[in-house]
């Protein structure tokens, strides 16, 4: 990448070089973005470690709950340990990154509309989508992704799983599909803001509710809760739906193969949908002041 | 004399009324993790190859009152009191004519009191009426099996919320040394979590571990009162468990005591 030099060069060189660019490309910017938070949650060492000592611990009791369970019960319906564990390390993975990347998208009412900080971004000739997003790169959800990996890879390893190409590419349009999907439900909680200014928490139904319950598999729970997070909010389509597909057993809820292929792609579908969603709020966009 | 404690409790009344719309939002939020969880447990319970050590009523019950009494679990520290350290205002209440641990009990009592009956009924409302209502019996909250078993649960209800302001104040405390308290908060979360039975109800977890998860001192914060309710814990068992309860408040309140008296002394005021 092309990057400009650092802040000791002459300002002239910072000019050319941007003219020579005309467009500054978005993943530039946002990595350079990135970069900065980076940088400065490195200054406070000893917090970074302790949040992510925090998350950790968190986040390594919830898989200890659900093996409780099993241990209790011995399984759940038709399901064992290892496929749920599937479940529970695919969605923690893909959500970790979504809670790392989009951490501007979160605060986005509390630290850009209800402040006015958003005029400021509006100002820049720069895109809207990259400076919003790279505002934060929370780096202590490692603390979730660690214990989430773990559980993937020990439910990958103890799962028997017939490999083929079709199946790892499941898995990847799965990983690929929820973290999108849950990226696109933080843009929708976002864009209210341009509407109600603050941040609606009760959102947090749809994202931490929606972790949680697709840590199960879906065809445990009530008929019209299925339906709903299915059909309106597509959550069983990124993670359930492509992961029975990767472990090989048939459906209780009688999805078929190409089905199983074509759900995780709603996930993609619903973070365009958000973008587009997102460019009608900032047109609607009128200033608190400040 | 007790005044000023008691007019604490009641300016944070009046201010979380200010934000009923927020508390509904709250309620409806706490429903829905009630829901998810016991339609997993449901399922559980419908697979399970042995007796459960709990009936499925008194699992019910446990998740319904663990989502209605959330609020006052020692999951965060009083935000004005952890504001008052990061700015240095902590000296102004050195000043105050009032036993400062006393009177920072009865704020974070009064902050998570209050928070929490105005969150709660919405809840309450819908678990014990609205359910049966729309049909689904089997997932209401039942009354208590008597009149001993409800008025047990009253008192062990109380020393829940004295006992989770005892557990808060000995982490608020901790700020004489720590400034910030993020970090704390950050791995307070699961801990509390799990050994109060909020993430599991604690009869459910392994046999083995049963002994231990007996004398520890979450327990008071959701398992005990809980299981009283639903008569899990009978009536005539209830007097112990509420000692117990009770034994481990005066414990952190002993400790948390002390280390306020230790941090007082070595108190450096940062700008001001």
């Amino acid at each position: 990448m092309d990057r400009a030099p650092s802040g000791t060069a002459p300002r002239e060189t910072a000019l050319v070089d941007d003219r020579r660019q005309r467009k500054p490309g978005t993943v530039g910017l946002y990595l350079r973005l990135i970069g900065v938070s980076v940088r400065g949650q490195m200054q406070y060492r000893g917090t970074f470690l302790v949040m992510s000592l925090g998350q950790l611990l968190t986040h390594s009791l919830e898989p200890f709950a659900i093996w409780a369970l099993f241990d209790r019960f011995g399984s759940l319906a038709v399901w064992s340990l290892p496929q749920v564990a599937l479940l529970y390390g695919t969605v923690s993975v893909a959500f970790a990154f979504t809670d790392a990347l989009a951490r501007g998208f979160d605060l986005f009412g509390d630290q850009f509309i209800k402040t006015g900080n958003f005029d400021r971004v509006l100002l820049r000739p720069r895109p809207l989508v990259p400076q919003v997003a790279g505002h934060e790169f929370t780096l202590f959800r490692v603390g979730r992704l660690l214990p989430g990996l773990v559980v993937l890879v020990w439910a990958l390893w103890s799962l028997d799983i017939d490999w083929n190409a079709a199946r790892v590419l499941l898995l990847a349009l799965s990983l690929a599909g929820t973290f999108l999907f849950f990226y696109g439900l933080i843009i929708l909680q976002a864009t209210l803001a341009f509407w109600t200014t603050e941040t609606l928490h009760i959102f947090n139904l749809l994202t931490y509710g929606g972790v949680e319950t697709a840590q199960y598999p879906l065809a445990i729970y009530a008929r019209d809760f299925r339906r709903f997070f299915t059909f309106v909010v597509p959550l069983g389509c990124v993670t359930y739906f492509p992961l029975v597909g990767v472990m090989g057993v048939a459906d209780p809820l009688g999805s078929t193969a190409w089905m199983q292929f074509a759900a995780p792609f709603a996930g993609f579908a619903f973070f365009g949908a958000s973008l587009l969603a997102w460019r009608t709020g900032v047109r609607h966009y009128t200033s608190t002041g400040s | 004399m007790l005044r000023p404690y008691f007019a604490v409790l009641g300016a944070r009344y009046r201010e979380v009324l200010q934000y009923r719309s927020a508390a509904l939002a709250n309620s409806v939020v706490q429903l829905f993790w009630g829901g998810i969880r016991l339609m997993v447990l449901a399922a559980f319970f419908a697979s399970a190859s042995t007796e459960p050590p709990m009936a499925f009523a008194a699992v019910v019950a446990y998740i319904w009152l663990g989502q209605a009494f959330f609020g006052l679990l020692p999951y965060s520290l009083d935000p004005d009191i952890q504001r008052k350290f990061l700015e240095g205002n902590v000296a102004w209440e050195l000043l105050r004519p009032v036993n400062l641990y006393a009177f920072w009990y009865a704020r974070t009592f009064a902050h998570r009191v209050a928070d929490t009956t105005i969150r709660m009924l919405p809840l309450l409302f819908v678990a014990l009426w609205v359910l049966p209502w729309v049909g689904l019996e089997a997932w209401a909250l039942k009354p208590p099996p008597s009149l001993a078993s409800g008025i047990a649960f009253a008192v062990s209800l109380f020393g829940m919320a004295a006992l989770a302001t005892a557990v808060t104040m000995l982490f608020q405390t901790t700020l004489f040394w720590l400034v910030s308290g993020r970090g704390l908060q950050a791995c307070m979360y699961g801990l509390i979590s799990l050994f109060s039975g909020l993430a599991v109800p604690l009869p459910l977890l392994p046999a083995w571990l049963q002994p231990a998860l007996y004398w520890q001192p979450f327990r008071g914060l959701g398992d005990t009162p809980f299981r009283i309710y639903s008569g899990d814990i009978a009536a005539s068992a209830a007097p112990t468990e509420i000692a117990l309860q009770f034994g481990w408040t005066a414990m952190f309140v002993g400790i948390g005591y002390a280390v306020l008296s230790r941090g007082r002394g070595r108190l450096v005021i940062q700008g001001g």
